[in-house]
């Protein structure tokens, strides 16, 4: 019981708000969505959860340079997350180059 | 000077959020969609550079290994940009799923490496280690067999016990997980073993799914690595992660949901029934014989109308046709004609994929009626030309009720005056069902390969 408290301290309950926030706001920006919008949009969003990278970052800057194992994996993981940001971004991009009207 | 860095860092991931709700909410109108990308990749940007230079650990010191960072950062800027620019346009949902999976690889590892710098007693984190990493390794592997299957590596393996299989496997993906969490040494074996059960669940969850629900599925993982980007979020209290990542997950979900609704089945439907015709017995009604319609007769039957619909199909993209069907566009409105495509939401093998083929033939945008204001001209269109397209101009979508496409909203091609249909032959479309459209008194079948029969039909055109 002590320990359920523990974890259910203010920094834990801000955070289940921003999370619940966040699940309302997911809803409501996805709504009315034209059917032609579904794949930018799909490709939009996994730029955006490349913001992973962020995490990468910080793991690679806190191994100790020695550690050889760990500084690979973590170069390895900040290069997939940055894949994922801006190949999303680029990719998304390009697929929203077709939309723009043609002037005639 | 720490809580002036630690506020700056946190305004930049405010920023980033902020920016990040911003674009996914303009990315659902097509005036803002290409602005509200660039304002999140800006907002992005700022909590990339902030997190290297402004991070600091309790001990006040900076991040280490930036040399190493900006290498990374860079070699995956090089390499995804120019994968991006290079790929094809048609190819497009590949690449979001092998980008997806990459997302997901990354917490994975962020995972392998923190389990290290655990210790028992940390639950919350253990627990954040542990989502992370099922998440996104089931993510990465599900992504990469995706991948495989829209470029054509992979065909679709369904196979006994299925269900129970997977049912087996995730529980068994459960029960590691509170082992890893509850026990009372570190284990990073255990990691490891997790890790590799996850990678086969990600393989066996896709495998059996048909190809061109591969875009649902892609939307549905897509999701589930926003969800593990936030369970790291949640490990390092960062609030960048954990907005973009529930935000992603949220979205992504409803945009799968959304995706189903379209084609009017449930996700349920979709990730476990095989879209098998084997299984269902349809009325098949009488046929008759289909009419042919010559080149010259066709052209002559499109010169003297005053209104013309297109339908374009899968056929189109894969006999790459695009560009000649806008000549064809072209020469009957030198013609008079006034010519315009209705395109079904799943025309093709993801929704917009008509459009963004079309784009890449320069036609213009506002020649493309979407079905809802497409099914109210068809009464007053003389031609209408379906160019591979089958199961979206299907009747027995509205007719027949054991018909496996039963109840989804189909172009009602049969009001127009007449219909012409191209394919190559009289094999069934994706559903693998017949269309009763082309046995109808007003539709004639115009075989032979999209471009050489466009070609021929625009020679004619111009001739007549």
């Amino acid at each position: 019981m002590n320990s359920l408290s523990e974890f259910l301290n203010a920094s834990t309950l801000q955070t289940l708000y921003v999370v619940i926030l966040m699940v309302f706001l997911g809803i409501e920006v996805i709504s009315h969505v034209p059917s032609i919008l579904h794949t930018p949009l799909m490709s939009g969003a996994n730029a955006i959860h490349g913001v992973i990278v962020l995490g990468a970052i910080i793991v690679l800057g806190k191994v100790d340079i020695t550690n050889i194992p760990a500084i690979a994996v973590g170069f390895t993981a900040v290069l997939l997350g940055t894949l994922n940001v801006v190949g999303g971004f680029v990719v998304t991009d390009r697929m929203l180059e077709m939309f723009k009207k043609k002037t005639k | 000077m720490n809580s002036l860095l630690s506020s700056a860092l946190g305004l930049s991931y405010l920023v980033a959020s902020v920016t990040f709700i911003l674009g996914l909410k303009m990315l659902s109108k097509p005036d803002t969609a290409r602005r509200g990308n660039l304002i999140a990749a800006v907002g992005m940007a700022i909590a990339i550079f902030a997190t290297i230079f402004l991070y600091t650990n309790e001990d006040g010191s900076f991040l280490k290994n930036r040399l190493l960072v900006f290498v990374a950062l860079a070699l995956g800027t090089i390499i995804g940009t120019r994968a991006a620019r290079t790929v094809q346009m048609t190819q497009m949902p590949q690449m979001v799923s092998l980008f997806n999976g990459m997302g997901g690889a990354c917490a994975a590892l962020i995972g392998i490496i923190e389990i290290y710098h655990t210790q028992p007693d940390e639950k919350g984190k253990l627990l954040a280690i542990c989502a992370g990493l099922v998440i996104g390794t089931i993510s990465f592997s599900g992504s990469v067999i995706a991948w495989g299957k829209l470029t054509g590596r992979f065909s679709d393996k369904v196979f006994p016990m299925q269900q129970y299989l997977n049912i087996g496997l995730m529980s068994t993906i459960l029960v590691m997980a509170g082992f890893i969490i509850f026990s009372a040494t570190i284990s990073p074996v255990m990691l490891y073993m997790e890790l590799l059960l996850c990678i086969v669940y990600g393989i066996l969850f896709v495998l059996p799914i048909g190809g061109a629900d591969m875009p649902v599925v892609i939307s549905l993982l897509n999701s589930f690595t926003g969800v593990a980007a936030a369970c790291a979020g949640f490990l390092y209290g960062n609030k960048a992660m954990l907005t973009g990542g529930i935000l992603v997950g949220s979205a992504g979900t409803i945009l799968t949901i959304l995706m189903c609704k379209a084609m009017n089945r449930s996700l349920t439907n979709v990730l476990i029934g095989a879209f098998s015709s084997k299984t269902t017995k349809q009325a098949e009604s009488e046929h008759g014989d289909v009419k042919e319609v010559s080149l010259s007769d066709a052209a002559v039957m499109m010169s003297y109308a005053k209104k013309v619909m297109i339908v374009p199909g899968y056929g189109l993209a894969v006999a790459q046709a695009q560009h000649t069907c806008h000549e064809l566009e072209k020469a009957l409105e030198e013609k008079g004609v006034e010519v315009s495509y209705a395109i079904h939401p799943v025309a093709g093998r993801m929704p917009g994929h008509m459009n963004v083929l079309l784009a890449e033939a320069d036609v213009a945008y506002g020649k493309l009626i979407e079905m809802d204001e497409a099914n109210s001209q068809f009464a007053n269109t003389d031609v209408v030309m379906v160019l591979g397209a089958n199961d979206v101009v299907n009747p027995a979508a509205k007719n027949n009720k054991q018909s496996p496409i039963y109840g989804m909203p189909i172009l009602d091609v049969e009001n127009a005056r007449s219909v012409i249909v191209n394919k190559r032959s009289m094999n069934a479309g994706y559903a693998g069902i017949s269309n009763d459209l082309f046995y109808q008194p007003k539709t004639s079948m115009l075989f032979g390969d999209a471009k050489t029969v466009l070609q021929q039909l625009v020679s004619e055109i111009k001739a007549n």
